[in-house]
């Protein structure tokens, strides 16, 4: 179990051990009740999301304040401990385990709602706050909060910003960085630093708040946050289009975006998935169909009727072999089952399900879903796709069984192939996901040695002792570029 | 790193014959279906109340596969966290993979109790008088009734409680106590009768799974039900062999119990030549329709088992899907009444049914239905967890009334008997037992039915 203790951010690696005496420490500044050190808690911090990924924390602790969280980590900077502050441990890149021990920080205690501001729109909450509360508080009181990742019912918004979380509404409303107007946070040395505020604009210095969205708890532990909040759309549409041609789908969500319309989704399935989620839901859709999007548009009644005429007349003009526009409410919700089962529908195939995000300009989709059906035929691995079009953003999702290491490697060295197609197309090897311990080695192909350089210093500038989640985002050493097949 | 499930064994399991048997007893299949996603964490009762991974179905996953891989010892706090489960399986609809849950608890049950000394003092005479001795034999638990009936109306009850007596048993025993419906020592056949032909053309046959504890407590609600199916078109016949369904047993690590009576259910009804098998109560028509899983490995008794687990319907569900639902009446004397509902997690999470008893309650004319805020969370009863965690389960109990006082209705139904005491203790704890009435769906039902 016991983790190879270095570090790829190029920071010395010779942590110090979580002794009595330090026990003792941690517990005054957080109360006996709030630090563990059982086998118990111990073996339930040490996985996350992640598929067959697991490792040990020596300690578990739960702050109450950005006090405590100064306290505790002021301890373990002066006795060298590392630390993984985290959520729910909903992630999908091992960005919240504990691969170099040391301690686990749960955020649940710290789960307020400090204010929601009316007359500034903006929201300031601890970080520890379930996202679907959050967001079912703001719509009781008429405003609207977009980022709504997947996890949104177990996810925290302190994991969400520390992840940068998106989600289906991405394309029209952003994501989690483009909500976050101002944070607190604690240093590695255990210094407390504010950035940003209730403030639209800010040019005073550089923009910290952006650099600690999306940081991935290698920066800093975010204790509090202000969020900017909108009015909600008042009315919504739904539509549902079957294509047999592929590049007649990929040409639709170009097509509609020329036409100076941004729909609030726009999500795909290719041929796999429909077939995987049809034998789930028993929908009755077409087997032989190549894709289907669903697209959402919201706003002003007129403007959104509008607008799904002119989206229908696209996707019939794109050859559409069937259109479904929802007259009521229920009848969207029927609509959006095929998409909303995808995920479900795929866990249940195998006892291992590897999402994986890799995203591509929209105008590339297409082709990025063919060369993933390529790949995954190469390497003779299941791999199902879907994701939000509209932004590019794919999940390429392979079932397999963890048990079977001969398959897993199958599926791992055609997740490499599918990362390099991604950067070829000009694309990402994580759109949503993060970078964690899954994609550190290719972190280096997306952003090149003197962009990995850059970065690596600014984690020197934040965390000198490499403290903060220790071996995520950087890798010992960079994979070596597969040669690509292109075929 | 990754640890891999190896044969050998380990030195936990050389050392730990608990270890040893929780390995062979967990579904391995089940434990890697786990994903650890996490979206079971919101569904979970004890994790909500105290935000402690270790007390998810997430968490109690990790525990089960770790003690499994060999990674920690399956050691006290191993035990409790199993037992510190209600076994709702609010988990299991929550859960994209479909991880079977309630199967895992109940083999890591079923492996503890087989070695644990760590009980507290009265749950040992509890389990074996619940188990062993009293549920698994009708008789036995009407002549309990008939003691109970005794124990309630010679006065004893009331000296009891004014010498003090009562003083001598836990708190939470002592509300129990309380809170008990007034006993019958007769059941539902030697009240009406085992056989009750159809109002009007026949639908089906049906056969009334009378339950144990329902049969002797509640045998009210046992003859309602009847004069519900037979005014709904269907024939209603009440097999007297049949048995407690083991539930209890199963879900406490008594599988080989519950097996047992499974068996002997399954060829009352058998013989009985019923099209369906329709319980009232939640936690028995679970139990009932997994009986297909209970017995899958006994290769005599698995195609019956599967015959049965096919045809277990709710009263609620069997009257929406095929029944001529009764019109109902508005009460006599025409005053409204709000009207709420708690969900029986077994018929909920389970069974599936949570929509066929609200669309009843809505036809009930003069009645105003009110949805309670998370009334599909469980109440903290859970079969005997209330007895044998009355910590946890009060706690859960208290945050239920916040929600149900603030719906204001008068009644407060449900489709259990457990569900239906621990909501009658709730009401007496932190509401007014004066102003809103807890009762079972089907009684409502039958009172709105008029004197048909």
């Amino acid at each position: 179990m016991e983790a190879e203790r270095a570090d790829g951010a190029g920071l010395p690696s010779d942590y110090g051990s979580l002794t009595e005496p330090v026990k003792r420490e941690l517990r005054a500044v957080v109360g006996d009740n709030h630090f563990k050190d059982d086998m118990q808690t111990r073996v339930t911090h040490s996985y996350d999301g992640t598929p067959m990924l697991q490792a040990l924390p020596d300690g578990v602790v739960y702050p109450g304040s950005t006090e405590e969280v100064a306290g505790v980590m002021r301890i373990l900077s002066r006795h060298r401990i590392p630390l993984v502050s985290r959520g729910s441990g909903t992630n999908l890149c091992g960005g919240t385990v504990p691969v170099q021990g040391g301690i686990v920080m749960v955020m649940h205690r710290m789960n307020k709602i400090v204010e929601v501001d009316l007359e500034n729109l903006t929201a300031t909450v601890q970080p520890g706050l379930n996202t679907k509360q959050f967001i079912a508080h703001v719509e009781s009181l008429g405003l609207f909060y977009p980022p709504d990742p997947s996890s949104m019912a177990v996810s925290t918004i302190g994991g969400n910003i520390a992840e940068c979380s998106g989600g289906l509404r991405g394309l029209k409303y952003g994501t989690t960085k483009d909500y976050v107007l101002g944070l607190t946070a604690v240093l590695a040395s255990g210094e407390v630093i504010r950035t940003g505020g209730k403030l639209m604009k800010d040019v005073a210095g550089y923009d910290l708040t952006k650099l600690l969205v999306g940081s991935e708890g290698t920066l800093a532990v975010i204790t509090e946050a202000t969020l900017k909040l909108i009015p909600p759309p008042k009315f919504k549409k739904t539509l549902l289009a079957m294509y047999k041609d592929i590049y007649g789908a990929a040409r639709t969500v170009s097509k509609i975006i020329e036409h100076r319309i941004i729909p609030a989704t726009l999500e795909f399935l290719d041929n796999p998935t429909i077939r995987v989620v049809d034998d789930f839901a028993k929908l009755g859709l077409p087997l032989d169909m190549e894709a289907i999007l669903l697209i959402e548009q919201d706003g002003d009644p007129e403007t959104v009727e509008r607008d799904i005429a002119v989206i229908e007349r696209v996707c019939r003009g794109e050859n559409a072999e069937r259109v479904e526009v929802a007259a009521s409410e229920e009848e969207a919700l029927k609509l959006l089952t095929a998409r909303r089962s995808a995920f479900t529908a795929l866990a249940r195939l195998r006892p291992t399900t590897i999402l994986e995000d890799a995203t591509v300009p929209r105008s590339k989709i297409a082709d990025m879903v063919l060369a993933i059906n390529r790949i995954a035929e190469k390497h003779r691995v299941n791999i199902c796709t879907f994701g939000h079009a509209g932004d590019g953003n794919l999940h390429p999702t392979a079932t397999t069984d963890a048990r079977d290491p001969e398959e897993v490697h199958r599926v791992e060295a055609a997740f490499e192939e599918i990362f390099e197609a991604a950067i070829a197309l000009g694309g990402t090897i994580t759109g949503e996901h993060g970078v964690g311990m899954v994609k550190a080695p290719f972190l280096e192909w997306k952003v090149g040695p003197a962009g990995i350089e850059m970065m690596r210093g600014i984690k020197r500038a934040f965390d000198p002792q490499g403290l903060l989640n220790p071996g995520k985002m950087f890798a010992k050493s960079a994979r070596r570029r597969v040669v690509i097949d292109r075929g | 790193m990754a640890n891999g499930t190896g044969t050998l064994e380990t030195p936990f399991e050389r050392r730990n014959p608990l270890a040893r048997k929780l390995k062979i007893r967990l579904d391995e299949d089940q434990l890697t279906n786990c994903m650890r996603c996490g979206f079971c964490l919101p569904a979970c009762p004890t994790f909500r109340e105290t935000g402690i991974e270790a007390e998810s179905p997430r968490g109690r996953i990790a525990l089960m596969k770790a003690v499994a891989d060999g990674l920690m010892p399956p050691d006290e706090a191993f035990e409790q966290q199993m037992n510190h489960c209600l076994g709702c399986r609010a988990c299991e609809p929550a859960c994209p993979a479909d991880v079977k849950y309630g199967q895992l608890i109940e083999q890591a049950r079923d492996a503890i109790e087989d070695h644990t000394d760590t009980h507290r003092w009265w749950i040992k005479p509890i389990r074996r008088t619940v188990f062993k001795s009293l549920f698994p034999h009708p008789k036995r638990m009407r002549l309990l009734g008939g003691a109970l009936k005794l124990y309630q109306r010679s006065g004893l009850q009331t000296a009891a409680r004014k010498t003090g007596v009562m003083k001598l048993f836990p708190e939470h025993l002592r509300d129990m106590e309380r809170i008990l419906p007034d006993s019958s020592g007769q059941g539902v056949i030697r009240r009406i009768g085992d056989r009750h032909p159809a109002k009007g053309q026949p639908i089906a046959k049906v056969g009334l799974f009378r339950g144990c504890l329902m049969d002797v407590l509640f045998t009210d609600t046992n003859v309602h039900t009847v004069d519900l199916l037979t005014e709904a078109g269907f024939e209603v016949f009440i097999p007297d062999s049949q048995t407690c369904c083991g539930a209890l047993h199963a879900h406490s690590g008594e599988a080989e119990g519950a097996r047992k009576l499974a068996r002997s259910n399954v060829r009352a009804f058998r013989e009985a030549g019923v099209d369906y098998i329709v319980s009232n109560a939640g936690g028995c028509g679970a139990i009932l329709k997994e009986y297909d899983h209970l017995l899958h490995e006994d290769g005599e008794w698995r195609e019956d088992a599967a015959w049965f687990a096919g045809r277990v319907f709710d009263i609620s569900d069997l009257l929406v899907k095929f029944g001529r639902v009764p019109a109902f009446d508005r009460k006599a004397d025409g005053e409204p009444v709000r009207i709420t509902y708690q969900d029986s997690c077994h018929l909920r999470n389970v069974m599936r049914s949570s929509d066929a008893p609200r669309r009843l309650m809505r036809q009930v004319p003069g009645a105003e239905f009110v949805e309670m805020a998370e009334a599909d969370r469980c109440c903290g009863s859970a079969g005997i967890y209330n007895l044998t965690q009355p910590e946890m389960a009060g706690q859960i109990l208290e945050h239920k009334m916040e929600h149900a006082n603030a719906t204001g209705a008068r009644v407060l139904l449900t489709s259990n008997p457990g569900c239906l005491l621990q909501m009658k203790l709730g009401v007496q704890r932190h509401g007014d037992p004066g102003k809103m009435q807890v009762a079972h769906v089907v009684d409502f039902l039958h009172e709105r039915m008029g004197g048909r």
